[in-house]
């Protein structure tokens, strides 16, 4: 069974009479345990399309099931976890009680709990920092959280927007190889939306390039890259031809001038 | 270091209003300042300006000549602990209902358009005139043992005045969370009161405390002034009216009421302050009103 199956979903908001098209006729397949990237100029609704799936608007037309349950049903089953822009941790709540509160809020005993939390900071290496609270952590450190709070009910789908937004190149890189370790950890599917063109390529199984006015998907690119993923990859060569291939379907035609990528919002770091 | 720096500062502004009380009566026109018939400046008599010393010295001396007679200081005290006793109830009852308020406007949009405007309205109607009416329905409630007593109309005319600003507050408060953390909850499939207990209750906490340090001083105000126009006795209201009616045989004694009162109203910021301090943990992100 498909983890995600969103079939011929459009989405529009009405904005002071006039109507924003931000999804048009948009169908994509997520395999079990697959990692699929959006990727696309800003406003082209990677967002939106995320926040159909998670269930927190809904479609104007065409249908979205996740695992096949309706995307209803499978925000009550907590099918999925997410994880937004910000980390949105509660600075009242320490890191571990931050960590715990999807468990809290659905009645896992306490007992278990305490053992989940010490799995999950260990699994994000902030096990000293466990009794912390948010703002004594640096931005990464909060990711990092709201990653392993994402991941406390082990679903089978992880929702990520451009979690790595606000990370300085280092830790994005770092970030992005413990990522795929988790990953591999938890073999949950993961739909994750970038701007960064070998972010996509570096995690996915599949990158899906959107574009804007009204939200299309333009082309879905297959990385083969295996299921291995360390440092090394980034300088070789099948990663630039992804890389590659991935730029070209962004911008319709293969042509490679840096100008041209950061007219239309999308940086190839 | 800073809160030592608020208390010199608070010291100085002290000492330095003593100052200028002194300076003015030694060196300001015997007749005061009058233009158009209207007095702008008082008189520097000892009448009018008594010496802060003999004000000082008048609050170890007895009330008056019978000889059980309290001391002021003491009178003055008492009198306080009534009005801050009476002030408290209505705090609480004025931050109970308010909250409540707030929880109705929270959870139905309709409830907010309908109740704001009634409390914004509520709070232009002047006390004096509420006053006699509150005492008026008091006097014909009698259920059984239970009867209507003056202090009680003085606690609704304090809460009634503690209401609005919990009640905004809260509300504010309650609505504060980022959107981010709203979609959270409603991704853990949490229902409205969940998300109330886990996320707009503790948010609200900053809001909250700044709201009851607002309501705290506007009980002790309502308190004050209701005491004064219901007649209400034992609090610090009938003292100021009582010893200022002995003005003009005792113009030293008048000011020990008043200066109460204010340390009154101190007194009840610092208990809010406390209660504020005990909430540390979600005052993390704390905001300024
Ligand atoms: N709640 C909303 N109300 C009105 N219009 C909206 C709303 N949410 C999104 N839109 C519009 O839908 C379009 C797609 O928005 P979306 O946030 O999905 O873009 P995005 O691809 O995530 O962009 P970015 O990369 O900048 O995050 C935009 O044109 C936006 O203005
Ligand atoms: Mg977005």
């Amino acid at each position: 069974m498909s983890a995600v199956d969103v079939i011929g979903v459009s989405k529009s908001f009405a904005v002071k009479k006039a109507t924003v098209v931000a999804l048009d006729d948009v169908s994509l397949t997520v395999k079990a345990g697959e990692f699929v990237s959006l990727i696309g100029p800003s406003g082209c609704g990677k967002s939106t399309l995320l926040r159909l799936i998670a269930e927190l608007d809904s479609p104007t037309s065409g249908s979205i099931a996740v695992f096949g349950k309706t995307a209803r049903q499978a925000r009550l089953d907590q099918s999925y976890g997410i994880v937004f822009q910000s980390a949105g941790l509660l600075p009242w709540r320490s890191i571990a009680a931050n960590i715990e509160l999807p468990l809290t809020l659905h009645g896992v005993s306490r007992t278990a709990r305490r053992e989940r939390v010490a799995e999950l900071v260990e699994l994000v290496g902030l096990t000293e920092f466990a009794s912390s609270y948010p703002e004594q952590l640096s931005g990464g450190m909060q990711q990092r959280v709201a990653i392993a709070r994402a991941l406390a009910e082990r679903p089978g789908l992880l929702l990520m927007d451009e979690p790595f937004g606000a990370l300085d190149e280092m830790t994005r890189e770092r970030m992005q190889a413990e990522l795929v370790r988790m990953c591999a950890e938890t073999a949950a599917a993961v739909i994750f939306v970038t701007h960064s063109i070998p972010e996509a390529v570096f995690l996915s199984d599949r990158v899906v390039v959107m574009s804007p006015r009204p939200g299309r998907i333009r082309a879905v690119i297959d990385i083969a890259l295996g299921d291995v993923r360390g440092e090394k990859l980034r300088e070789e060569e099948s990663f630039f031809a992804g890389v590659t291939a991935v730029r070209e379907a962004l911008h319709g035609a293969p042509e490679s001038t840096a100008a041209t990528n950061a007219a239309r919002g999308v940086d190839s770091r | 270091m800073s809160r030592l720096r608020a208390v010199v500062f608070g010291v100085v502004g002290i000492v330095l209003l003593g100052v200028l009380w002194e300076a003015y009566k030694a060196f300001g026109p015997a007749a005061g300042f009058s233009a158009f018939n209207t007095q702008l400046l008082p008189r520097t008599s000892d009448l009018a300006m008594p010496h802060l010393v003999d004000m000082l010295t008048r609050t170890v001396q007895p009330t008056n000549s019978s000889a059980d007679s309290q001391p002021v200081w003491l009178a003055v005290a008492l009198a306080c602990l009534s009005s801050l006793g009476t002030a408290a109830v209505g705090l609480a009852i004025g931050a109970i209902v308010g909250f409540g308020f707030a929880l109705l406007m929270l959870r139905f949009r309709i409830a907010q358009a309908a109740v704001l405007p009634w409390l914004v309205l509520s709070q232009t109607v002047p006390l004096i005139a509420l006053a006699p009416l509150i005492v008026a329905w008091g006097g014909r409630i009698q259920i059984g043992a239970f009867a209507w007593d003056r202090w009680m109309s003085v606690a609704v005319i304090a809460s009634y005045l503690a209401l609005f600003p919990v009640a905004v507050g809260a509300l504010r408060g309650l609505q504060s969370p980022q959107v981010a953390h709203v979609e959270l909850m409603r991704s853990y499939a949490a229902g409205w009161w969940t998300t109330l207990v886990y996320l707009r209750l503790p948010a609200s906490v900053p809001y909250l405390i700044s709201a009851l340090r607002l309501a705290a001083a506007s009980a002790i105000v309502g308190t004050v002034v209701a005491e004064v126009s219901t007649g209400a006795k034992g609090g610090i209201g009938r003292l100021i009216i009582e010893y200022a009616q002995s003005g003009s045989s005792d113009p030293t004694k008048a000011f020990s009421p008043i200066a109460g009162a204010v340390l009154m109203g101190l007194a009840a910021a610092a208990i809010v302050a406390l209660v504020g301090l005990s909430l540390g943990r979600f005052r993390r992100n704390e905001v300024a009103t």
